[in-house]
Parts: structure tokens; C-alpha cells; sequence
């Protein structure tokens, strides 16, 4: 199945990319090989396989931990600036953002 | 900064021979070892003559940063831990980062413009291991951009260099750290492995190079790209030298959901490899002239058939006759599905990864584009801008499969058959052999630019890797013969085992290269 330069636009939407018509006609060629390579799944007769999300659980009972709630002491300074140096824009502690409500 | 050089003051022996200072007059990170612990050479010698030979070495993009201070630093840290006698193997020894591993002090960039300029606030776990271990870091290493790539050509900061031959793309994703040790900059490198991304660099530049378990080693600190493929794993000269560096990287983390805290019933923690592998040298050491007796080798037809290179096939069966003359038998196993691993992967990696790629937004760190006009227009401007083709190729990829609509017919088929390919590798693994060998890549490396035009070339080179990344399989590679047309670019030969089996393979890739010398085979010796 091709995919319509349409299709294309409404991917990069919802990925947050912007793409021009030249972009767009480059993705909508590579899309043409990638499904004919991706496409090839269907030839598998997977009836009765669960899906693997994962590599060990076939092995092993997988439980994946999540770490338990808790209030750390406050972050020092040096903590906050050393996260903030990658700020495009900050101010007082805070990541400045273009507005968003009026 | 760090303190001035004379806070920390040793006088050192003479040495017998003052130009023996670069890592790899050494034979084994075990023989530098031991010279740094005799006292010999020092830690702070080592690395002001490997940090002089990084500023003069030949390829100008294979560090993305290198910081003098930073590494003189870590050396006189090692040498202090030398002078107190608590140095374990890889104290002092040189070795440098894929720039995919967060570092607190060096930028860490994942090769791409969204993170030129970004300084992480705290080190990955193995990160942290190593630099406990008292290793020497060089500074970070190239790679394709996000670890998306098969020869170091992605990467926003130029392409890198075969060491064998210039022409050449060294691999990837880990092109760099295998770069780097075929250079004999560094004797040990890191790098990640979600479909092959250190055993194929590693088989380029003909250096050793292992994929450890999913699970095993910590992935805390490794900037995402398929969650559920990356693994952590490091690059060496010889196996005997990848020993020391995976134990001291493997072990139980709490900041990794997926981070084991058992392999088999033994505690996930430093020595397991260690002992797994001093246990099955001690067995081959037993068998006297058939050290490997009782082994079975699974050979899978489906790694011979057509699409491989000539040169290549014959390094494999050369090599497997080498296991043969050491007393292990060959047994033919199939593999069906090796061929559509390439789609499932090809569907679950690029899934994952438009996921992970997604906190991308210009706003808490990376690139943020100059002009914009709300938010929405800001991210989607600083992610096309900062984002290279093969990384918007995946996000769009993994957009669609995962799309309402599709999510069924791709996502879900691709773990199905991700399913079905790791019950193949188990069945031979459990049934028909012990460990199973066969070709890392179809070829040797290729020339740069040679792939630019075709969306999908790289990724069917990587028909024989993705299968040990579906099942999350231990896999090396370790150099086994010279192809190409001036039978100079290295040919790897790749060993998969069982789960948690790291040991064994790191045995018997050592017992390979006592008895062969191809992985001695360093770019200057080849004409």
C-alpha cells in the first residue's frame, strides 16, 4: 500500500515535524521501499503467538519494578542550575516556554 | 577543575624503555594492568601520551569532545588508588565513551544537533562502574546520531573513517568506539547494541566486541532508542580484554526497570562474568589437545545463503574448522525466520523510538529554533531543524505503525513474529547446540556514501545481528579473516549463546584467539 503525500503530512503532524513539499516527496519515496520491507510481516502466519514486548519474558517471569513514591529533600542549587544549563530559555528557576494561554 | 598537578605527587622507577608509555605496546589491558600496579608506568603518563595522540589522530570527528583536564583528573584518581594497592584490573587503563552515555563534565551530544551543547547533571550507571574501576576516560566517541545507523555516516558531526582503510565507514552505531580501538587510542571502549550496533563496527575495524543479555547491563544514563533492544556492551582487542570491562559494567540497577537483579539464580553483580569465564577456561584447559570437546556448534543455514559475500563465508567455515580441530562438532540448525527479523525489527525499533525521541521539544534541553510562533509551531520547528533524515525517517515510521489503524497489523505482527524468532533461537539453543556461529555482516565495509540513496540498504546488512536483539541473546564478534579487494578489511565471525551465557562466549572467543592471530591484525600492519 503507498502512502499519499496527505498521509505523509498527517504523520509528521502527529510527530511534531514539519515538513515542506520537498520533504515530503522524499518521505512519501522512502515510505514506498519501507513498506515493501515491512509489508513482508503479513506473510507470517502468527495465529495463537502472543506479542512479545519483552526480549526475557519467554524465559522468565518478567516484573518490571517502578520505584516507590517518595519526596526527595529538596534539590541545592548547584542540582537545579547544573539541569537548567540545558535550558533553551530559563529565568528564575523556570523554563520559559512562547505563551500558551492569553 | 581539577586540583593542580602537584597535590598529587609519586616519583615512578625509570622505565626500561621510556617510549613504552602508549596503551598498546601493552599485549592485554591484563599485562597494562599489571604494569600500572608494578608501578611501571603511571596512570597520568598513560593518559597525557593517549590524550596527545587523540589531538594528532588521524580522523578529526572521531571524538566529539575530548577535555584534558577532565582525563588528567581521572588519571591521578587512578593513580592514587595504584598507590593505596586497592587497584583492580582497570585501574589506569585508557578507554573512552560512546557519546551516546550521559557523562557528567563531558558534553554528551547522541551525535545530533538537538543536543549539541548538552552537559548531563549525573553519569550513566556503567558510566559510573568504570570511573569507580579507576578506568581512564578519553573523552566521547562518534556514533550515528541517536544510535540510528550501520556506518557512523549519521552522525551531525561528520562522517567517520575505517582505521583500515579511509575510504571505508567504520560501521555503526558504535563506528567511533570501534574505531577507536583499531587506532589503538584507547584499549577499551563502550558502546550500545540494539540490532547489532557493537558487533558490526566491531566486525569493520576488526576488534572484539560483545552484546551481554537484555537486562544485565544497566541502561540508566544511555540516551533511549528501542528500549526494549539497547544493550549496553564494550569493544576491546581481544576477548581476554572485553572480560574485565563487561563484568565491571554488568550488574542489578534500580534506575533500570528492565535491569535484572538474577541471571539463572546468580546475583546480576560484578564477577559473575568473571567467574563464568574463568570456569570454562578452566574445563577447555582439562580437555589437553581437544580443549572444546563435547561443544556442539549450531551453524544456521538460513546466515549462508545468498546475499553473502564470498570472502566472508570462507573466513566463517576457516574458523569454524579452527573450532573443529579443537574438538567441538557442527551442527546444521535452521533459523526460518532470519530474514523477517529485518521487518519486526524494522517495525519495533523505529515504534520505540518515536517514543522515546519524543521528549525532543525544545524546551527543557536540546535545540530550540530561533523563530517560531506558539508553542506547537516552536516544537515542531526545533525538532525538523535538529532532527537528521534518518532520525525523522524512524519517528515517522514508528508514528505510522503504531497509528490507529496500523498498530494491529504491524506493531503487534512484528512482536508476534519478535515472538516466534526468539522461540526459533531457543529451540536450537536448548535442543541441537551449545552456542551458535555465523557471519556478523553479508560483507566487509563498505564505502562511504555508497548507501545515500537507498533507504532501506543498511538496514537489510543487518540480516545476522537483529535475531540475538529480539531474543535478547548474549553475542560477540570477534575478527576471523581479511576480505575486500585489497584483502585488507576485517571479516568478524559472530558467537551466540543462551541467555546470561556471556562467560562461555568470552571463553571460547579466547580460546579462538590463542590460537589464531587475526584480531592482532592493527591497521599499520596492514599494508
Amino acid at each position: 500500500m503507498a502512502l499519499t503525500e496527505q498521509d505523509i503530512a498527517r504523520l509528521a503532524q502527529l510527530a511534531s515535524l514539519q515538513m515542506d513539499s520537498a520533504d515530503l516527496a522524499q518521505a512519501r519515496s522512502d515510505f514506498a521501499a519501507i513498506l515493501s520491507l515491512i509489508e513482508t510481516l503479513q506473510s507470517v502466519d502468527t495465529q495463537g503467538v502472543e506479542p512479545m514486548a519483552h526480549p526475557l519474558e519467554a524465559r522468565q517471569a518478567i516484573t518490571l519494578r517502578l520505584q516507590e513514591d517518595r519526596a526527595d529533600p529538596p534539590h541545592t542549587q548547584a542540582e537545579l542550575d547544573a539541569c537548567l544549563r540545558n535550558a533553551p530559555a530559563a529565568h528564575d528557576g523556570l523554563f520559559l516556554v512562547p505563551t500558551v494561554i492569553e | 577543575m581539577p586540583p593542580p598537578p602537584t597535590t598529587v605527587c609519586f616519583s615512578f622507577p625509570p622505565s626500561l624503555n621510556d617510549t613504552m608509555t602508549q596503551p598498546t605496546d601493552y599485549p592485554s589491558i591484563a599485562a597494562l594492568g599489571k604494569a600500572l600496579r608494578d608501578r611501571r608506568v603511571s596512570a597520568l603518563e598513560l593518559a597525557t601520551d593517549a590524550l596527545q595522540a587523540v589531538h594528532n589522530g588521524p580522523d578529526p570527528h572521531l571524538f566529539l569532545h575530548v577535555d584534558d583536564a577532565l582525563t588528567l583528573a581521572q588519571a591521578r584518581a587512578a593513580d592514587a588508588l595504584l598507590a593505596q594497592g586497592k587497584a583492580g584490573p582497570l585501574a589506569g587503563i585508557p578507554i573512552a565513551h560512546k557519546d551516546l552515555f550521559v557523562t557528567r563534565g563531558w558534553r554528551t551530544t547522541a551525535a545530533s544537533r538537538m543536543l549539541a551543547d548538552y552537559v548531563s547533571p549525573f553519569d550513566a550507571t556503567v558510566v559510573e562502574r568504570l570511573e569507580q574501576a579507576g578506568t581512564v576516560s578519553l573523552g566521547k566517541l562518534s556514533c550515528d546520531e541517536f544510535a540510528m545507523g550501520s556506518g557512523n555516516e549519521n552522525s551531525a558531526f561528520g562522517a567517520l573513517q575505517n582505521p583500515h582503510d579511509p575510504d571505508r565507514v567504520p560501521g555503526g552505531s558504535s563506528g567511533g568506539s570501534a574505531a577507536a580501538v583499531a587506532a589503538g587510542l584507547v584499549l577499551g571502549t563502550t558502546g550500545t547494541d540494539s540490532g547489532g550496533s557493537v558487533r558490526q563496527p566491531a566486525a569493520y575495524c576488526g576488534v572484539s566486541g560483545i552484546k551481554p543479555t537484555y537486562g544485565t547491563v544497566s541502561r540508566y544514563g544511555v540516551i533511549a532508542y528501542a528500549s526494549s533492544l539497547d544493550q549496553a556492551g564494550p569493544l576491546a582487542r581481544s576477548a581476554a580484554d572485553l572480560v574485565p570491562l563487561l563484568d565491571t559494567m554488568s550488574g542489578f540497577d534500580i534506575q533500570d526497570s528492565t535491569s535484572l537483579e538474577t541471571c539463572n539464580g546468580v546475583a546480576n553483580a560484578p564477577g559473575r562474568i568473571t567467574a563464568a569465564y574463568d570456569h570454562c577456561r578452566g574445563l577447555f584447559g582439562s580437555g589437553g589437545g581437544q580443549p572444546l570437546a563435547g561443544l556442539r556448534i549450531g551453524v544456521p543455514r538460513e546466515f549462508f545463503g545468498a546475499g553473502l559475500a564470498t570472502a566472508v563465508a570462507d573466513a566463517i567455515e576457516a574458523a569454524l574448522r579452527v573450532f573443529e580441530s579443537l574438538g567441538a562438532r557442527r551442527v546444521d540448525i535452521s533459523l526460518p525466520l532470519t530474514r523477517l527479523a529485518i521487518p519486526a525489527y524494522y517495525v519495533i525499533a523505529p515504534a520505540e523510538a518515536s517514543s522515546n525521541l519524543a521528549r525532543f521539544d525544545g524546551v527543557h534541553f536540546g535545540y530550540r529554533t530561533p523563530q517560531y510562533q506558539d508553542l506547537p509551531d516552536m516544537i515542531r520547528r526545533s525538532r525538523s531543524e535538529a532532527l537528521g533524515p534518518e532520525v525523522r525517517k524512524r519517528i515517522l515510521v514508528g508514528t505510522y505503525v503504531l497509528s490507529h489503524g496500523y498498530y494491529d497489523a504491524y506493531y503487534l505482527q512484528a512482536q508476534r513474529v519478535r515472538r516466534m524468532v526468539a522461540n526459533d533461537y531457543r529451540q536450537a539453543l536448548d535442543q541441537a547446540c551449545d552456542v551458535i556461529m555465523g557471519p556478523v555482516t553479508p560483507n566487509v565495509a563498505r564505502r562511504r556514501g555508497d548507501h545515500d540513496h537507498d533507504p532501506i540498504a543498511d538496514w537489510l546488512g543487518d540480516i545476522y545481528t537483529l535475531g540475538a536483539n529480539l531474543a535478547g541473546l548474549p553475542a560477540l564478534s570477534i575478527p576471523c579473516g581479511l576480505g575486500g579487494p585489497a584483502k585488507h578489511l576485517p571479516i568478524g565471525l559472530q558467537i551466540i549463546g543462551r541467555h546470561f551465557d556471556e562467560g562461555r562466549l568470552l571463553a571460547l572467543a579466547d580460546c579462538f584467539q590463542q590460537h589464531t592471530d587475526w584480531h592482532q591484525h592493527t591497521p599499520r600492519h596492514v599494508a
